[in-house]
């Protein structure tokens, strides 16, 4: 088994996933329609309720709307990566997902490959909402769009690996409904997606603890600071040992000798 | 060499043993019939081989390639149809097939040739485009035999590829498995419930809540059961 081996097999993973997005332009409207309505009414609403003060990265104050446009855009991701463990455990409902399970490839590869696939198809996501986003005159330096890719990518692995492992976990579809709403909401609102943390510490300190572990904020925080072309080697960090432990337990999850999948007998 | 090898397999889900000590042995060019009821355990038996599940206990032999210690060698040589639809439904028969190829590392001019050789043997080489989703119920099973063959694997596993079709598309199948069978020496398991679908001299497995309860040519099994045909062996064996 060579490198060309592993390759093929990656972009036929990747390719598939491009082709399941480009058939379902819903799923690519609704991914856009989403963080649009909380620039568009939410953060129109709330911006004269809340005042923020400059904090890094920030040189200057900001409108309320450019504070969550990062949020937005990790919020793109989440809901990306948890749609694309969602059609794994349709897939696996559905037995498509056996096909790739019984190739002669390692799992580890495969689920990688997955994971990568989703994200690239995410970051698309992004770039067209930030397109959109300028018509609210969020325009970070020219630059910020280019070390956004990076961070966007690590983001994207760590929420995807979430998603993921949590796919491996579930068995029936209906049940990811609810893991979704408590996964994706407390991990949106308990962040720093909405409010700074120095605003939430002032209201309630136990709040503020769950905020600043919540592995939402560091994917907001590591996304905030490279959209102005900055690195923060804490929350990059943070990413990067997050994504470690998701991944490994998607992996893990997966895994025929030791994951859920076998227990189940489904 | 054999092609599939199991030896003393046995699986539990909790405490429900779902495979009791299994033995099957098949060589190349074999067409191996698994008869069982519902629940008998042939879903396990082939979620065991292709190692969607690790098997525990027993050994799992394909081509002399340990399943569980060299997987990746022995599931090279493993062509799978699933009691289950696999096809994506909203991709075309081609892309299907593509990303089966990308998975097995075929590259993509070579998988061109090996689609349109497979779909041209199956006569539905003028829907290659054709989303699979307008397909009949007996075309994706097809679609789905022609996609476990191109990365030319040596033993075909298939679970119950017949169930919900017509009678015209259940022989149409039958007939061009039986026949890769004798043209390329292909190893075959077909598990099924269907009586009907096994010829004389073939050989038969029967199964039943987890136990191999006999296995031989179609005759043998007859005169060691006693009875006239294979459809009274098994009523006897399995005590419907």
């Amino acid at each position: 088994m060579n490198i060309l081996f592993f390759i093929r097999c990656f972009n036929g993973i990747v390719l598939r996933e491009a082709l399941r997005f480009i058939h379902q332009r819903e799923r690519f409207f609704s991914a856009l329609v989403r963080p649009l309505v909380w620039l568009g009414i939410f953060a129109a609403g709330f911006r004269s309720v809340l005042g923020v003060a400059i904090i890094p990265p920030y040189e200057t104050y900001i409108t309320y709307e450019v504070y969550i446009a990062p949020g937005l855009i990790a919020m793109i991701q989440l809901f990306n990566g948890m749609q694309s463990s969602l059609s794994m455990v349709y897939d696996r409902e559905m037995g498509s997902m056996k096909t790739m399970l019984v190739s002669p490839v390692p799992r580890w590869f495969l689920i990688l490959s997955k994971l990568l696939a989703g994200v690239l198809v995410s970051i698309l996501q992004v770039y067209a909402f930030l397109l959109i986003a300028s018509f609210w005159n969020i325009v970070p330096p020219i630059s910020g769009y280019v070390t956004l890719l990076p961070a966007l990518l690590f983001s994207g692995l760590m929420l995807g690996a979430l998603g993921m492992f949590l796919s491996s976990a579930i068995k029936q579809l209906e049940n990811f409904a609810g893991v979704m709403n408590f996964v994706i909401f407390p991990m949106f609102f308990a962040s720093s997606a909405l409010y700074p943390l120095w605003k939430i510490e002032e209201t309630s300190e136990w709040l503020y603890y769950v905020c600043l572990y919540n592995p939402f904020t560091y994917a907001v925080e590591i996304l905030r600071f490279s959209l102005y072309s900055e690195f923060n080697i804490e929350y990059s960090l943070g990413v990067i040992i997050f994504s470690i432990i998701f991944l490994t337990l998607a992996i893990l999850g997966y895994d025929p000798s030791r994951g859920s999948i076998q227990k189940k007998g489904g | 060499m054999l092609a599939l090898d199991v030896n003393d397999l046995s699986h539990y889900f909790g405490d429900f043993c779902a495979l009791d000590k299994v033995k099957i042995s098949i060589k190349p060019g074999d067409f191996t019939v698994l008869l069982g009821l519902n629940g008998a355990g042939k879903t396990t038996l082939y979620s065991l081989i292709t190692r969607l599940y690790n098997n525990r206990t027993g050994l799992i032999n394909i081509y002399g390639h340990n399943v569980r210690d060299n997987s990746i060698e022995a599931l090279k040589h493993i062509g799978v149809v699933f009691q289950q639809p696999t096809l994506d439904l909203d991709l075309s028969i081609e892309e299907n097939l593509q990303y089966h190829s990308a998975l097995h590392g075929i590259s993509k001019k070579e998988a061109k040739i090996r689609i349109t050789n497979e779909l041209e043997r199956i006569g539905m080489l003028d829907k290659t485009k054709m989303k699979v989703r307008s397909l009949s119920g007996g075309q994706r099973r097809r679609v789905e035999i022609a996609r476990s063959l191109i990365h030319k694997p040596k033993l075909l596993l298939l679970d119950e590829p017949t169930v919900g079709l017509d009678i015209g598309s259940r022989q149409l199948i039958l007939d061009h498995v039986k026949n890769l069978c004798k043209k390329e020496k292909l190893a075959v398991l077909w598990a099924t419930h269907l009586i009907d679908e096994i010829d004389k001299g073939e050989k038969v497995i029967i199964i039943n809540k987890g136990k191999v309860l006999i296995s031989g040519d179609v005759d043998k099994i007859i005169n060691k059961a006693r009875v006239k045909t294979i459809r009274d062996a098994f009523n006897k064996l399995v005590k419907i």
